[in-house]
């Protein structure tokens, strides 16, 4: 066998800043939170802010996961993402409205299984949908920006009026299960449930994508093809039939979102996903192409913000999240944490 | 020569508007080292890519181990047993070294045996093991890079400037190991600018020249004529040692 060089490295602790510049995106959160109760001074306003940000942020998340996987794993910049949102949202509430028996009941229980179907349903749709959705509209146009952004643009148009065709054209509106309704006091502040139940499965499906991009194999070739998906080819892996999995994923995760998003804002429109993608690419842009932890930050970020600045001065309210958008991109051009670099 | 483990027949390659291979014919001998040599920008990466399948034939066939592989997908090349080292190395560099080398096992767990080899080999693996890729040097990363294609049995490497821009003593880890690669039955094709390494590793050599092969034969007999070297190849390889 080969002799080695002489030199022996040794592993060294990184220096303290070093490990505070890798940390910061992190600590943004707490900073922000932080800053958020210097500002507002009530602690139980700040501790209903607080916690409505993080369920909206968290809500965010799971409707932006898919898609920043999706951008970093082909370069698909898909805006039809919205279109999963929003028949996420109608197929879930329909499921729900289906089972008001359930949902009516003032049973945890029964308004859980509830939801849980709902959310099932919603998923295994836009899932559905999103399998062909990639391979009608996105295949055609891998690699070329323009003709993406105009065809996926054109699908969500399509879907939008699938649901007014299957749904009609009204709003429909919806009260939220019954032992989900209503708020509990906590130190002075009133949490909503809902939105608490909101933070609780959002954190469970970050972990849970943590969990299978760090600790398996599919995993790991999803974070590599983010990387250099033409070595992970290379390798002898079918990056395509990954991508798939990943935009089916990804469209699921989208109708999870909508279902979820629907029940906090009461109210479901053929359109809240197309406005809601204003939102999930500014948090694929801040975090970083093709990065989870860095969409998750993003999200949280976005939704603290816009709930802080919403109370403090309402009328920035609009402008908070292009704000932190400008602010961050300023601090780090390629986002916080990218994983593909912006070309 | 032994039966041969590739063969290209009139390949041709367009990248975009340009024509970059003009018909290479060439012949790799089943376990022997052959040098892909030849002035800067006269395809010998955009022949290794196409037989990787990363850019499509325009025309011509690849056959590898007695198979037509010119329309096989990467991925069915590499299952095949092609193990391919890029010019950047393409190392994952947010994943761990360990996580490199786990994905590079595509079939299954990595070898222990294999590995113990692969750190004998490339001690400052063993080193890194759980340190983000990204972080290791220049050296480090060809390293890892070679070990990741020697993460399982291949018969056939597709090397690209391995000791590009290394200092000394890491040149001769690599060709040390490429060595040992070649005693372990592997075929090598190996594009490599230092002829010194070239004509220390090489069975067979082919020269190119504008999308082609000008000239094929024994190593031996290009390194001993200076005259020959010189109307091939000008001035753009390293002469050392």
């Amino acid at each position: 066998m080969t002799a080695a060089p002489d030199h022996a490295p040794t592993m060294t602790r990184a220096s303290l800043f070093h490990r505070l510049g890798q940390a910061a995106p992190v600590l943004l959160v707490p900073i922000l939170i932080l800053a958020g109760f210097l500002a507002i001074g009530a602690p139980s306003s700040w501790l209903t802010l607080t916690v409505s940000g993080l369920a909206m942020g968290m809500m965010i998340f799971v409707m932006a996961s898919g898609l920043t996987l999706v951008f970093g794993l082909m370069d698909v910049i898909n805006f039809g993402h919205g279109a999963f949102i929003s028949l996420g949202a109608f197929v879930g509430i329909s499921v729900l409205l289906a089972l008001s028996g359930w949902t009516e009941a003032p049973s945890l229980v029964l308004n859980l299984a509830a939801i849980l179907l709902a959310i099932a349903a919603a998923m295994v749709l836009t899932g559905a949908v999103g399998w062909g959705f990639e391979r009608v509209i996105v295949r055609p146009v891998y690699g070329a920006h323009l003709k993406q952004i105009l065809v996926t643009v054109g699908g969500l148009i399509v879907v939008e009026q699938l649901i007014h065709v299957i749904w009609g054209p009204d709003e429909i509106f919806l009260n939220r299960p019954e032992t989900l309704q209503g708020a509990i006091t906590f130190a002075g502040a009133a949490l909503e449930k809902y939105r608490i139940l909101a933070v609780a499965l959002g954190l469970a499906i970050f972990l849970a994508m943590r969990l299978v991009l760090r600790r398996t194999k599919i995993g790991l070739i999803v974070r590599a093809g983010v990387q250099n998906g033409q070595m992970v080819e290379s390798l002898g892996y079918r990056l395509r039939l990954v991508f798939i999995g990943v935009f089916v994923a990804g469209s699921a995760l989208a109708g999870l979102g909508g279902v979820m998003w629907g029940l906090y804002q009461g109210v479901i429109t053929a359109g809240m996903g197309e406005r809601m993608m204003i939102l999930v690419f500014i948090v694929v842009i801040i975090g970083g192409l093709g990065s989870v932890e860095g969409a998750f930050i993003g999200a949280l970020l976005v939704g603290l913000m816009q709930n802080y600045i919403a109370f403090l001065e309402p009328k920035l309210a609009l402008v908070s999240n292009i704000g932190l958008m400008t602010a961050i991109l300023m601090w780090r051009p390629q986002g916080m944490m990218p994983v593909v670099k912006a070309k | 020569m032994s039966d041969p483990v590739l063969e290209l027949s009139g390949l041709h390659t367009d990248i975009a508007q340009y024509h970059i291979l003009e018909g290479v014919d060439l012949s790799v001998p089943r376990g022997q080292v052959t040098m892909l040599l030849g002035r800067n920008g006269v395809g010998k990466t955009t022949t290794l890519r196409t037989i990787m399948g990363h850019w499509a034939a325009k025309s011509g066939t690849i056959r590898y181990d007695a198979q037509d592989i010119t329309g096989w997908p990467t991925p069915a090349r590499a299952r095949a047993g092609i193990g391919f080292v890029p010019e950047d190395m393409g190392i994952f560099s947010d994943l761990t070294v360990e996580e490199n080398m786990v994905l590079a096992a595509a079939s299954g767990p990595l070898d222990p045996a294999r590995l113990t080899r692969i750190f004998a080999a490339f001690p400052p693996l063993k080193t890194f093991w759980t340190a983000e890729a990204g972080n290791l040097s220049g050296g480090q990363k060809q390293m890892l890079s070679i070990a990741r294609a020697m993460a399982e049995e291949r018969i056939l490497y597709l090397i690209d400037e391995p000791t590009k821009g290394l200092a000394p003593a890491i040149v001769s880890t690599m060709a040390g190991a490429l060595r040992d690669l070649k005693a372990q039955g592997a075929s090598i094709l190996l594009v490599e600018q230092n002829f010194a390494v070239a004509k220390a590793l090489g069975d067979h050599a082919a020269v190119m020249e504008g999308g082609r092969i000008v000239w094929t034969g024994p190593m031996a007999e290009l390194a001993a004529d200076t005259a020959l070297q010189e109307r091939l190849m000008g001035l753009n390889m390293e002469v050392q040692g």
